[in-house]
């Protein structure tokens, strides 16, 4: 077997690991990606209070569902990266594969809501409101199938114990995930 | 071997956080999202803005510091996480007015400004009827 290594793994910059060094950096650009849509909705919120009576259509029960859903598959999240600390691969991987099950939850309850506010009408040209949810819960979604996957093939390698340091990278990006839900679900779930 | 290699390595951030509970900052998180639902029911005002963004805040931060370990992390990653949420803070404060208001200084939005679909303007056109009608009754 190779023992070569990428850069990212040897290398250290400003004293930290340059593979989490740059998950930092990607989490930076997703927070202009989804501030610059956020923002871009509270002021057009501010602007359109009518948009009170769109809003209570959506579903808080799903949407409180998929938050706590996501908070559990932080934790596992964490308790992966804790035996990954421990030098305990194969634990690590059981813990992804449970947050990438959290993950796949999540999108199976948002496949079942969108589903139905589709049916009643509320497509993405139903309004102003319904294009901001559709773009920004879409776009949060998309990361959260992006990093399951991601999640798979690190679990797959940290099963046998190599490569343990990438399970606290992805768990970092997936807690940036669940924190872009967290500020989702009042602006879209709970401000009616 | 990929121990080996990996102790070579500076210490990862969560490597000094695992006496943490994580259990039970994942249970105070679970709760501050039943406030976080509960609330708005209240139907005060004040009482949903806190418990919705207050809340979410909160949960937010719980999270930074204890999953994502962003207390032990190196400076440099605070600073360029705040920098951007800055930068957030400045699109809203130079795009918000344009936004919000109807009228500045130098300017005035005229009544075309927001695109309204030819259903809607239709259903506007109805309902304005209607009150017309209403009025001459």
């Amino acid at each position: 077997m190779s023992t070569a290594r990428t850069i990212a793994t040897t290398r250290s910059a400003m004293g930290i690991p340059t593979g989490r060094l740059a998950v930092w950096w990607v989490l930076v650009s997703e927070i202009v990606i989804f501030g610059g849509i956020l923002v871009s909705y509270v002021m057009h919120r501010l602007g359109h209070p009518e948009w009170a009576a769109e809003a209570a259509h959506t579903n808080t029960a799903a949407g409180a569902t998929n938050t706590f859903v996501l908070l559990t598959s932080s934790l596992s999240a964490v308790l992966g990266h804790k035996a990954a600390e421990s030098g305990d691969g194969p634990k690590a991987a059981r813990m992804l594969y449970f947050t990438c099950l959290g993950g796949l939850t999540f999108l199976t309850i948002k496949a079942f809501e969108w589903t139905h506010e589709i049916r009643e009408g509320f497509t993405l040209q139903a309004g102003g409101f319904w294009s901001y949810y559709y773009a920004a819960a879409g776009l949060h979604a998309f990361h959260v199938l992006c990093g399951c996957i991601i999640m798979l093939v690190v679990a797959a390698s940290a099963k046998k114990n190599e490569n343990l340091h990438r399970v606290e990278n992805i768990g970092i990006y997936w807690h940036f995930v669940d924190i872009v839900w967290i500020f989702l679900f009042p602006l879209l779930y709970i401000a009616k | 071997m990929a121990h080996a290699a990996q102790a070579a390595h500076p210490a990862p951030a969560g490597a000094h956080a695992h006496h943490r509970n994580y259990v039970k900052i994942w249970a105070v998180l679970t709760g501050l999202l039943v406030v976080s639902v509960t609330g708005p029911m209240v139907g005060i005002r004040v009482v949903t803005l806190v418990a919705a963004f207050g809340v979410a805040l909160v949960k937010a931060y719980l999270v930074a510091k204890n999953f994502m370990h962003l207390d032990i992390e190196k400076p440099i990653v605070g600073w360029m996480l705040g920098l951007v949420l800055m930068l957030m803070v400045l699109l809203y404060a130079g795009v918000a007015p344009d936004v919000q208001k109807s009228a500045g200084q130098r300017w005035t939005k005229s009544d075309k400004f927001h695109y309204v679909s030819p259903q809607l303007q239709k259903a506007e056109k109805g309902n304005q009827s209607e009150h017309e009608r209403g009025a001459n009754h």
